[in-house]
């Protein structure tokens, strides 16, 4: 469907497509609240059809729906995400993913080239070199993870409302689709997008983005929980179809906004 | 004013309205009939249905990144995984939520907290405590709270208003990061609402046994009576 699912210059091919049935309740069912009616009470009141067959999981996506657009009612533009001092920066900041850190995918910088694509003008692929000559930026700020734990880190970049305008992309388009080098995936709203917060992350704490923490490239939202900031960043595209995401599909909420 | 005394003019009507078509005592008896009227009995049960889909869908939450060295058992817990738990919470939360603002507007209009919850006073609390504990408090006259029932409504309605805030604090630490300030900042919010949670179950455990041990009282909180 998208020129970007082709073989991916400077990735390790046995690192795509990492699954992540370990985290999941039971990788071989459908659906994912199966299992889940555990709550004698409830299950006394409601009958347990209710509370874990296919008629709950639909109901309950589309109260996510619904909580998408709350959310995005709810998101101002100019409302900027805390910044904290250099002191309080967690260290070591933690690595979290769906793979242990070891198996963190492995990106050629040499090699490497953001494709990028969808309702923009100039789709010339970008090199390491030309995205570390753009202005940059630094933010401290937290990222929320939507496990509840949160860890304060510094992050510095190309603004990606600055880098949406030298691609000459359609703004009005509604969302920016991110792909991974594993095969994570995300998609988001323009609104946070444009976010004067939202970063094209090239480093941490003012080193080269390490591996661990997403090299080459993270896009970093401090208005979005964590799992909504695509680390191994190697294709993006403006869309105005909601290419869903890795943990989306899997059943967060798609908006997950802070 | 009058606007006021219109509202309550109406929601008595409300809370009596059940009764009128049944009842042919005079008003000022049939006042005393109703323990609980239509719409505490309403948001009560509602309230209850919320709060248990709340705390099971809360505790498999937290076992995602546990603020102590202990998790809740998964046969307590709703969601199966973190993200049916979340599905469930984020749900749930708007039948708390809008469910406790009518019942917090229509207990402040109809002046049924003022009646029923107010005063508490230090001298009655020490009896009725030293009463409770010995198993001699009174329950002859449901429609009447003792001082110790009056500090533990009021306590768990306010922990329902805190765990209702330090949740939206959590949920929106950018957006709402005034209300997330207050509550001295994301980690600290975070601790805030299980420790209200806490102080619910803790009351709901009391307040059960209670209905099991009154069985009157529960009757009271399904027909009124």
């Amino acid at each position: 469907m998208l020129r970007l699912r082709k073989a991916i210059p400077g990735v390790d091919p046995k690192l795509l497509i990492k699954d992540a049935a370990k985290l999941m309740p039971d990788p071989a069912r459908r659906l994912f609240l199966r299992g889940a009616a555990s709550v004698g009470a409830l299950t006394l009141l409601t009958g347990c059809d209710i509370v874990d067959g296919p008629s709950a999981e639909r109901a309950l996506r589309v109260v996510s729906r619904f909580n998408d657009r709350a959310q995005a009612w709810l998101f101002n533009p100019d409302k900027l995400a805390p910044e904290y001092s250099e002191s309080e920066i967690k260290r070591p900041f933690p690595f979290n993913g769906y793979y242990p850190e070891d198996e963190a995918p492995e990106v050629d910088g040499a090699d490497f080239k953001l494709e990028v694509g969808g309702l923009i003008e100039n789709k010339e692929p970008w090199t390491l070199e030309q995205l570390y000559a753009l202005p940059q930026v630094s933010q401290i700020t937290r990222l929320v993870c939507v496990e509840g734990w949160s860890a304060i880190g510094s992050w510095q970049g190309v603004r990606l409302s600055e880098f949406l305008k030298r691609l000459g992309a359609d703004t009005r388009a509604q969302y920016v689709w991110f792909q991974c080098a594993e095969g994570y995936s995300n998609t988001i709203d323009m609104a946070t997008a444009l976010h004067p917060q939202t970063q094209l992350t090239l480093r941490f704490d003012n080193q080269i983005l390490p591996r661990k923490y997403g090299f080459p490239m993270r896009c970093r939202m401090p208005t979005k929980l964590g799992f909504k900031n695509p680390k191994y960043v190697i294709g993006m595209h403006v869309t105005n179809k909601d290419l869903g995401g890795y943990w989306e599909d899997r059943g967060y909420n798609w908006h997950s906004g802070l | 004013m009058v606007r006021y005394i219109a509202l309550r003019t109406l929601f008595k009507d409300v809370q009596f309205g059940v009764m009128a078509s049944i009842d042919t005592a005079p008003a000022s008896e049939r006042t005393h009939l109703v323990i609980h009227p239509i719409w505490v009995r309403i948001t009560h049960w509602i309230n209850a249905l919320a709060m248990v889909v709340m705390i099971g869908s809360g505790w498999e939450i937290y076992n995602a990144s546990p603020l102590f060295d202990f998790t809740f058992s998964k046969s307590i817990t709703l969601g199966g995984w973190l993200a049916g738990a979340l599905l469930w919470h984020f749900a749930a939360m708007w039948v708390l939520a809008v469910n406790g603002v009518v019942y917090l507007i229509l207990g402040l209009v109809t002046g049924r907290f003022r009646r029923k919850l107010w005063p508490i006073r230090r001298n009655e609390l020490a009896a009725d405590f030293k009463a409770a504990l010995t198993f001699k408090l009174s329950h002859a006259d449901l429609s009447v709270y003792n001082s110790v029932q009056r500090l533990l409504y009021l306590g768990v309605i306010l922990a329902g208003v805190v765990i209702v805030l330090s949740g939206l604090a959590i949920w929106k630490p950018v957006q709402l990061q005034e209300l997330t300030a207050l509550f001295g900042g994301y980690e600290a919010a975070r601790y805030v609402h299980f420790f209200a949670m806490a102080a619910i179950v803790g009351f709901l455990v009391v307040h059960v046994l209670l209905a099991i041990i009154v069985p009157r009282s529960l009757r009271a909180m399904l027909t009124g009576r």
